[in-house]
């Protein structure tokens, strides 16, 4: 019996007709693509995309070259020079972070005590030269300053769940 | 000399050239294709005599499915060159006694050479049918009736080579391992797995 | 409409002798059926582009248009063309140069071939041949030989695996497609294409299809599986064995291997559609309300609808099923089709004889 209806099966393509029909269904559903440049796909708060650093309110850099996202990278890509500044206060002079080696992975963000290392929404960037992928402090300190209202409101989105 | 004659003697010339391919090619594969070509430009040549059932049937049966087969066989060799050509003067006397009988035989067939060699006197007589001639009705109008027994003959042998062939290697092979397909689909997911419904239970926290 | 061409032109034509005449005519014909052929083939390719992209809930290329107008991306397959045209054709140092070079035109030239016998409506055939259905299976059993030679003459190990399994795969499937045309023959008696597609005259309760389901859907998966098509395309199953039989073939060499299965695609759907549905016939001749009106009438816009159904399904095939494993292939080829086709070889012996069906006249 079992194999009667097997036979009967196999040989009325019951089974083909049924992943055609499913194949046939989604030809006519509507598309899900999202035209890239025209459209795009909403951002988490929590997106991790290009790096900066911070400042306060008044214009003072907040990193204070504690080193700690120095020493969590798992990619080594960044590098810290610190020295004295004149007014007593620990400084960096040197806040490197290679774009090739860094993965992404928001570890610096998590270690810095001061929230000065962050990582902005900015994914569409790209390098013409070799060397131009390390963004300097100079460099990172630009960006901060241009996204310090968006950087501000999505660290007070995700603020509680920190 | 009309265009007719002119694709003759192209073909002709091709199949011969082929032909001598066939056998001086050092590589076998080269030496299977040219054979492939000869079978060609020999069924272009049966195409202009009318005969172009046998023409593609010629194409089908040995191009299309005995050719591929042989090809197949001859890329999986690996022979040796060198070895094949040692004792190439000793068999020669033979293989040119067989050569010169064969040319015999097919004098012997062909015959009457009175019009000249080059003359080619049954292509024309050949090419004299009506446009509603079909070659193909009358073959097999003489194939059903007058050598029926002969054909039925030969198609008793085929099968009986098909089943000899199919019975020396279905030969069960000790050492080999089987996957056997018609029961693999046969297979229901009943067959292999086993859905538990199990109570949801929170562990006692220590 | 022969008083609307100018008097000149006749007279010059009638110049010519009346041989070349003959020549110009035909090979006029041959260009009228193969730039629309490869028109469609490069079409195709877009064509599958979309429908397997819609059905994965995409929607395919769409970005390259004409000058400056996307239009759904029908730019694609020329820019795809022309970029393919400018690509260097590498060979492999250690490869047989000759074979390696004609193996692409060995599997173009009888797929481009076999169109000479295809009638596109009653008048319309390059060759009116009366053993039109033996030299389009003669030219399609040819067509391996181009894989077979790629794959040895490539030198590489995937090649010859794929040349391999395609030529098996070929040689098998062609015996069940031969066995599900003599159905036809049967049906038909006659080897011409013309007088098979004339044989189902009469609406769609006397098209092939109805007194040879199994014969049909024989030859339409048998079809697959000769052109190399999913789910039957494991002679190019890039999960093992990279690309197959054209892993070697770069840029224009590559290019023809694709026209060429593409051609044959087109071309097993054509056949199929001849053969089982009647060709150009109208599916409704006959009916009484929609007599004289175009619908009913046969054309060669009902040959090319029914084309076009076909190739569809190769693609929508593509979409849905995964690969066959290879001696699974075999079985269905060996085990399956061929005593299908015969039994049913069988059943419409029966039929004659008992004069029901399409012989009851």
């Amino acid at each position: 019996m079992k194999a009667l209806k097997h036979f009967i099966k196999s040989f009325t393509l019951w089974e083909l007709l049924k992943g055609l029909s499913v194949t046939g269904r989604y030809f006519f559903s509507r598309k899900i693509t999202v035209q890239y440049p025209e459209e795009k796909t909403p951002q988490s708060p929590r997106f991790r995309g290009l790096h900066a650093l911070r400042r306060y309110a008044n214009g003072e850099e907040r990193c204070i070259a504690c080193k700690l996202c120095e020493a969590v990278c798992p990619a080594l890509a960044i590098t810290i020079d610190s020295e004295e500044r004149e007014d007593g206060t620990r400084r960096t002079t040197r806040y490197d972070i290679d774009l090739f080696k860094c993965i992404y992975c928001g570890f610096c963000e998590e270690a810095c005590p001061v929230d000065s290392i962050v990582e902005t929404h900015i994914f569409e960037y790209h390098f013409e030269e070799r060397g131009t992928q390390i963004m300097t402090k100079q460099m990172l300190l630009e960006i901060g300053d241009q996204h310090e209202a968006e950087i501000a409101a999505n660290r007070q989105a995700d603020a509680r769940y920190r | 000399m009309t265009f007719t004659d002119f694709i003759f003697f192209a073909f002709s010339a091709l199949l011969l050239a082929s032909a001598m391919g066939v056998i001086t090619a050092r590589n076998p594969v080269h030496s299977a294709l040219f054979l492939v070509l000869s079978f060609f430009s020999c069924s272009a040549l049966w195409l202009l005599l009318e005969a172009e059932f046998l023409a593609i049937a010629l194409v089908l049966v040995y191009v299309g499915a005995v050719m591929v087969l042989f090809l197949f066989i001859v890329m999986m060799l690996d022979i040796n060159l060198v070895q094949m050509r040692e004792g190439f003067v000793r068999y020669l006397p033979v293989g040119v006694f067989f050569a010169l009988c064969l040319v015999g035989i097919m004098i012997w067939v062909v015959g009457d050479f009175s019009a000249g060699v080059f003359e080619v006197p049954t292509l024309q007589q050949a090419v004299q049918h009506g446009a509603d001639y079909s070659n193909t009705k009358a073959l097999g109008r003489v194939i059903y009736t007058d050598y029926v027994l002969p054909f039925e003959i030969a198609a008793v042998i085929l099968l009986v080579a098909i089943i000899a062939a199919i019975i020396l290697t279905m030969r069960r092979r000790e050492m080999t391992k089987y996957q056997t397909p018609s029961k693999q689909v046969m297979v229901k997911r009943n067959d292999r797995l086993r859905i538990v419904k199990m109570e949801a239970t929170v562990e006692e926290s220590e | 409409m022969i008083e609307y061409i100018p008097q000149w032109t006749i007279d010059f034509w009638n110049w010519f002798p009346v041989d070349l005449q003959t020549l110009l005519i035909i090979l006029g014909k041959i260009i009228l059926i193969l730039v629309p052929l490869l028109l469609a083939v490069a079409y195709v390719t877009y064509f599958e582009r979309k429908v397997i992209g819609y059905m994965q809930v995409r929607i395919g290329p769409n970005r390259v248009g004409f000058f400056g107008f996307s239009l759904w991306g029908l730019g694609q397959p020329i820019a795809d063309a022309v970029k393919l045209l400018f690509k260097e054709i590498i060979i492999p140092s250690q490869a047989n140069k000759y074979l390696f070079l004609i193996a692409p035109v060995l599997s173009i030239g009888p797929a481009l071939a076999a169109w000479a016998v295809i009638p596109f409506n009653r008048e319309m055939t390059l060759a009116n041949v009366d053993a039109g259905l033996l030299y389009v299976l003669a030219l399609t059993s040819i067509g391996v030989y181009g894989v077979i030679i790629a794959g040895w003459a490539s030198n590489s190990k995937y090649a010859i695996l794929s040349a391999l399994r395609a030529g098996a795969q070929i040689v098998a499937y062609e015996i069940a497609m031969g066995f599900a045309l003599v159905g036809v023959l049967m049906a038909s008696g006659s080897l011409n294409l013309g007088a098979i597609v004339e044989a189902q005259a009469g609406g769609f309760s006397s098209w092939f299809i109805v007194w040879m389901l199994p014969l049909f859907l024989v030859y339409f998966i048998s079809g697959v599986a000769e052109t190399n098509r999913a789910p039957f395309d494991v002679a190019e199953g890039e999960s093992e064995i990279v690309a197959g039989f054209h892993v070697e073939y770069s840029g224009m060499a590559f290019a023809v291997f694709f026209l060429a299965e593409y051609a044959n695609i087109i071309l097993i759907s054509a056949l199929t559609s001849l053969m089982f549905l009647g060709g150009w016939l109208s599916p409704f001749e006959g009916w009484s309300s929609l007599q004289g009106h175009w619908l009913a009438e046969a054309s060669i816009f009902w040959f090319l609808g029914k084309t076009s159904f076909f190739i569809f399904c190769f693609l929508w095939f593509r979409a849905t099923f995964p690969r066959y494993r290879y001696d699974q292939i075999m079985r269905l080829g060996w085990k399956v089709f061929i005593p299908v086709t015969i039994v049913w070889i069988f059943v419409e012996g029966v039929m004659v004889v008992l004069k029901v069906g399409p012989w009851a006249g």
